[in-house]
């Protein structure tokens, strides 16, 4: 049975939909049938980071609106096999959604993947309720510093309110992605420690990534990180986490970049 | 020259102040109604003495005539009305008691005298519909106060939660205490009549005694909250002093002053020690 998994925040640039696309795919390259789901209607930004802009034809309100089917919105990725996404239209609101398309359309979705990964967008509002509404478990992506990590624990208020699973009494599980880490920053005392944010939010913690122009070049290039630089800092992270996320038990650790002797010798590599 | 006296003037202060009132709901036909008011009134005379009443017209159509009739209906058995709910305000005038809205149906409200509970639940309620609603409902409905059955178990007056309560949320207990076993995100809110207790981190805002009870508490296991208010009393974070931050703390009020001080040393005050003469 698929998992639908929302990758949620509540404020805006922390790495949602670079998180969507990191795990997504870490997820793929396992052998997982994955697809990510942009929710983020008019705002749309999973097919570039996807590298699928170009390719985007039918999109989430057209299935959601049952205008076509599934099978022609789906885009699969060239890189990896066994991941899709489905896009988010860019000339439409979020009032376009409705909850019973969308209800319809991960139903649908349920019965052909094996992860459902729903972007969120960011906010509060319809499309953020929508994107977390029929979701298994949810992914809480916060920056060690305090306005994300309050708005992540109002994200995480919503979740126990206002998804299906909370609606039939049962509990929905919540997981911490902290993104953006500084481990240099973080012992000056520039920004929040892990422990103060375990602390204020009080969810298990699923990976931390570390801060890295490794994450902004695959984003430029149209990849995930974990596609384009699978060695790099940030796409071990990811991989450390798509592997937690299928019950594995790897030890909590913040991967920084390795140093080889040339680049020591020869400084940070060009961009 | 002129001297400009000052006359002593009185300040108004208005304040809030929550009530309990008993709501009496006519049934159709009236008279038949008032006829078995009258049975029930020669088992239990005097039960409404002293008092405070609504009556709640929702289930009867009455006009203006109709309802200044029945008000004085019950006027002649001794009955005064205090407000009116359930009709709109065009069928009132200033003869009539003023219209009441947004009235909450409150848990357990002590009725019982000489009379037996069917008897209370048949006319206070006499339309047989069950309006109970369980004590310490967190959205405010528009319902009426009922009086419940002395013979029914009370509810619990303290509410305890016992996860977290997050930012953007609100726990209010009108009725008691409120107890959290976890934290009290910045951006959420405890609102209780009686004290508040937090077992984890206080960052958010506690507000106890939120109906006047002065005597009321907040208690924390770690203090970083935005406010704290006792009653009218309050203190924002930059009032405290930092000393007392992350530490287990209580907030009281102790003549007209809301204080705060660690736990260890409960009724020491804060600030300098000065030497009382």
């Amino acid at each position: 049975m698929a998992e639908v998994l929302v990758v949620t925040s509540g404020k805006g640039g922390v790495g949602k939909t670079t998180s969507t696309a990191a795990l997504g795919a870490a997820l793929a390259q396992t052998g997982q049938s994955v697809v990510v789901v942009d929710f983020d209607v008019g705002l749309r930004n999973l097919d570039l980071v996807m590298g699928a802009e170009r390719r985007v034809v039918y999109d989430l309100i057209n299935v959601a609106n049952g205008d076509v089917k599934l099978q022609q919105a789906l885009i699969r990725d060239k890189r990896v096999d066994t991941l899709y996404l489905l896009a988010a239209s860019q000339t439409r609101d979020k009032d376009a959604l409705s909850e019973e398309g969308v209800r319809r359309c991960i139903a649908e979705l349920r019965t052909r993947f094996d992860w459902v990964i729903c972007d969120s967008p960011a906010g509060i509002e319809r499309g953020a309720t929508l994107a977390m509404r029929f979701a298994d478990l949810a992914v809480v992506v916060t920056n060690p510093e305090v306005s994300s990590v309050r708005d992540s624990d109002r994200i995480i208020g919503l979740l126990d309110s206002k998804t299906m699973k909370a609606a039939s009494g049962e509990r929905m599980e919540k997981l911490l992605l902290l993104t953006r880490y500084d481990k240099i920053r973080a012992g000056r005392g520039d920004m929040l420690s892990i422990d103060d944010v375990l602390e204020i939010l009080s969810i298990p913690l699923l990976g931390i990534i570390p801060e890295s122009e490794d994450v902004l070049r695959a984003s430029n290039v149209g990849a995930p990180v974990t596609i384009a630089n699978a060695q790099s800092a940030p796409a071990r992270a990811y991989m450390d986490a798509a592997r937690r996320l299928q019950g594995e038990s790897i030890p909590m650790t913040i991967p920084s970049a390795r140093q080889t002797l040339l680049t020591r010798l020869f400084g940070r590599r060009a961009a | 020259m002129t001297i400009a006296t000052r006359h002593p003037r009185h300040s108004f202060r208005f304040r809030g102040r929550n009530f309990l009132a008993l709501v009496l709901r006519p049934a159709l036909p009236v008279s038949q109604w008032l006829g078995e008011l009258d049975d029930w009134l020669v088992r239990s005379p005097g039960f409404f003495n002293g008092k405070p009443l609504i009556l709640d017209l929702a289930g009867v159509g009455l006009d203006r005539g109709g309802i200044a009739e029945l008000i004085g209906d019950l006027a002649s058995r001794s009955i005064r009305i205090m407000g009116i709910e359930g009709v709109d305000a065009s069928r009132l005038d200033a003869s009539l008691p003023p219209l009441l809205t947004g009235g909450r149906t409150l848990g357990a409200v002590e009725v019982a005298e000489a009379i037996s509970p069917a008897q209370a639940t048949a006319q206070a309620n006499p339309d047989g519909k069950s309006e109970n609603k369980p004590a310490a409902s967190d959205q405010a409905q528009p319902a009426t106060a009922i009086a419940q059955l002395p013979s029914q178990s009370r509810q619990l007056p303290s509410l305890l939660i016992e996860t977290p309560v997050r930012s953007g949320q609100a726990v209010i207990n009108p009725d008691g205490d409120v107890i959290v076993l976890g934290s009290v995100a910045s951006g959420a809110e405890v609102i209780a009549a009686g004290s508040i207790h937090v077992y984890g981190t206080l960052r958010g805002r506690a507000l106890a005694g939120a109906y006047g009870n002065e005597s009321a508490r907040v208690f924390c296991r770690r203090y970083e909250a935005e406010l704290i208010a006792i009653g009218e009393y309050f203190k924002a974070i930059e009032d405290i002093e930092s000393q007392l931050r992350q530490k287990p703390v209580q907030a009281w009020l102790a003549g007209g002053e809301l204080r705060i001080a660690a736990l260890d040393q409960p009724e020491k005050e804060t600030g300098t020690w000065r030497k009382s003469s």
